[in-house]
């Protein structure tokens, strides 16, 4: 998996609330059994001009000129609650996004970002508007000035005027991310204590073993 | 120390406490379908892994099937095919057992796992579906998995997980007449916002839920996510080990009495603290429909389209004022003066035995509104079977609605069959999120009760109006 250590890019302001993952990628765009391929789904319903079309609509924020290269997206509440769909998060990650910032996450969206490389930051509606407002109060100046600094090794955000703005995580997630690391590589190290622990379970719970092959 | 039901599952099934904070749980059941879990499995072969219990396994065909009379592996959905095939060929790879799309025990996999009794009484059992939490009603601890957490399962057994707080939900007192649990739980959510229980698993808990029946508990617990519930559970009680027993996965023999006396001692201990506590009067509660684009969008049948002007802060407002714009409604309309265009009975939350003999019951002698699509899938190729045994596909078609083979169907839009471009429709599913249902459909969700009511009407309609 991808690390996550530091990054500085551009943000682009989404601030609606429950924004849902059928609105991060639609079902209709779930063509293939396969991981890749869905960069071009992202908010689909929102960013072409009509369903089968891919003629990018420009009052959406990701086609506005200010926003291209994009790889943080500044969200409302909720972002990413509903169906628990990884696309949502293969396909912003494809598209280039490696962070989100929200006062809050539906929960499965939460961990399918972190077991893709893909930063969740929660800070408080307050902050994220406040961030918001940065980027969009700078959006005539040169595009470094959108740009915005992610620090997780010291659990920082820096905003366009160097503000800070400290965020929490927790320590599995956190080390998932800033090594990249591979969970059931990881998980199988525990295989004698998961052996112990079903050995034991059997006895315990002997209904849960004798599965009938109907 | 006094525990929650919660607390006792949880530990039951901690492997280890690792060293970043999170558990190692054990997973007692997975359960796949062809949209999530064909990719989790292709993903396995590829890394040359293998599931480490391919006998606590299971699949079934929903997501994508059409659900057609007669229908076979071609379906509306564009490349829904592959993943059909796909999960065929994988599932056979896997040594695990389909429900394919002709067998009998096929159907929607929250449907079919409690019918099959492959989801119990206190197991632990992931699915990559957000819908998962649905088995706490039968006291099993079940959550919503991503696809790559659902190889973690399937290669490992467990999952690592922090565990999240615990807040109990009470409902007191008795449901009146026209209410049912997916008015709780709309009530529930309405109240309280679809973040309500974020952080948090809920423990179902007071003398309303007692008296449910199991099928109306799966309801119930279905929409936990649309709380922002970890999930939900409800303690296992007379009615859930009746509701088990006998079902083809079930233990039997000395099996079965082991795991009675061990459902039986779930429950949270009577001085058990909880993170967190809601109270509700089951008797204030109305039939309830929503009117805008979040479950949390949930006001009593009798209310009316509400004002923005009037939200606490300016997010919510702007998010009303977009749900109002997409949905075409005007604040302080009637929610009964909305006409529809079409009715869906359905899916994961409201498709079983129980909610077709309401609608039934509705339906019965009466006609759909001339115009208005109507269709009704049942949850399960059982569940549809045993209705046809009762004769309530003839009342469904009689009245108008379309009968068909079970599935997920149009609870969502996957590029194939949907209700028309922003068409209004009154659904027994869980989400009215924007172009769910369809291009721009503008969905209401509501009970089965209601759902069969607003067809006889052509407009939203007060179930009570309909029953005898």
């Amino acid at each position: 998996m991808e690390k996550f250590i530091e990054h500085d890019g551009i943000a682009a302001p989404l601030l609606r609330i429950n924004v849902d993952t059928d609105a991060i990628i639609p079902s209709r765009e779930l063509k293939r059994v396969s991981k890749e391929g869905f960069g071009e789904g992202l908010f689909a319903g929102w960013r072409y001009v009509a369903q089968d079309s891919r003629e990018p609509n420009p009052d959406f924020v990701l086609n506005k000129p200010q926003y291209q290269g994009a790889s943080i997206l500044l969200a409302g509440v909720n972002f990413g609650c509903g169906s628990s769909r990884e696309h949502a998060v293969w396909a912003l990650k494809e598209f280039g996004i490696r962070s989100v910032i929200a006062p809050s996450f539906g929960a499965i969206f939460y961990n399918n970002c972190i077991r893709n490389g893909l930063l969740p930051i929660v800070l408080s509606d307050d902050i994220v508007s406040e961030l918001a407002t940065q980027v969009e109060q700078q959006v005539e100046q040169d595009p470094p000035s959108r740009l915005i600094h992610i620090d997780l090794h010291q659990g920082l955000v820096t905003a366009p005027n160097g503000d800070t703005y400290a965020f929490d995580i927790d320590p599995g997630p956190r080390d998932m991310l800033l090594n990249g690391l591979d969970m059931i590589g990881l998980t199988l190290q525990h295989k004698a204590e998961i052996d112990a622990f079903q050995k034991q379970d059997r006895e315990r719970r002997p209904w849960i073993y004798a599965v009938p092959n109907s | 120390m006094p525990k929650t039901l919660f607390e006792k599952l949880w530990n039951q099934h901690v492997v280890a406490s690792l060293e970043d904070g999170t558990d190692l749980i054990y997973i007692d059941r997975i359960f796949l379908h062809e949209r999530m879990g064909t990719i989790s499995l292709k993903s396995i072969e590829v890394e040359g892994r293998r599931i480490r219990n391919p006998e606590h396994v299971f699949a079934t065909m929903d997501h994508i099937v059409d659900t057609f009379p007669g229908r076979n592996d071609e379906t509306l959905m564009p490349s829904g095919k592959h993943f059909i095939q796909a999960m065929r060929q994988s599932a056979i790879h896997a040594g695990i057992q389909l429900f394919d799309l002709n067998d009998p025990r096929q159907g929607i996999v929250h449907v079919v796992s409690p019918e099959q009794g492959i989801a119990l009484p206190g197991v632990t059992l992931v699915c990559p579906d957000s819908h998962t939490c649905t088995l706490g009603g039968l006291g099993a601890l079940a959550w919503g998995i991503g696809s790559t957490e659902a190889e973690h399962a399937l290669v490992t057994k467990t999952l690592r997980v922090s565990r999240p707080k615990i807040m109990r939900v009470r409902f007191d007192g008795g449901l009146s007449r026209g209410v049912y649990s997916k008015d709780m739980i709309l009530h529930l959510i309405g109240t309280y916002s679809a973040t309500g229980a974020a952080g948090y698993a809920i423990e179902f808990a007071g003398k309303a839920i007692g008296d449910l029946s199991i099928e109306a508990r799966l309801t119930l617990c279905n929409m936990a996510v649309e709380f922002s519930a970890f999930t939900a559970i409800i303690a296992p009680d007379d009615k859930t080990i009746d509701y088990v027993k006998g079902r083809p996965f079930a233990p039997t023999g000395q099996a079965w009495d082991q795991a009675v006396a061990y459902w039986q001692g779930l429950t949270s201990d009577h001085d058990a603290v909880f993170d967190n506590e809601i109270v509700i009067d089951t008797a204030d509660i109305d039939p309830m429909v929503t009117w805008g684009n979040s479950p949390q969008h949930a006001i009593p049948i009798t209310g009316q389209v509400p004002n923005p002007s009037k939200a606490k802060d300016q997010n919510t407002r702007k998010s009303m004022v977009r749900a109002l714009d997409y949905m075409d409604l005007k604040p302080g309309t009637a929610m009964t003066d909305l006409k529809i265009d079409a009715a869906f009975i359905g899916s994961c939350t409201n498709s079983r035995l129980s909610d077709l003999r309401i609608a039934a019951g509705i339906l019965k002698g009466r006609k759909v509104t001339e115009g208005i699509k109507a269709i009704c899938v049942p949850g399960s190729t059982q569940v549809k079977q045993a209705a046809e045994a009762e004769g309530l596909d003839r009342v469904f078609e009689q009245a108008g609605f379309e009968w068909r083979e079970s599935g997920c169907s149009m609870c969502f839009f996957a590029g194939g069959e949907s209700f028309g471009y922003q068409e209004r429709v009154i659904t027994s599913t869980n989400r009215n999120f924007e172009s769910r249902q369809g291009p721009e459909t503008r969905s209401h969700l509501a009970s089965p009760a209601t759902v069969a009511a607003s067809a006889i009407a052509g407009r939203i309609a007060d179930p009570r109006e309909y029953l005898q």
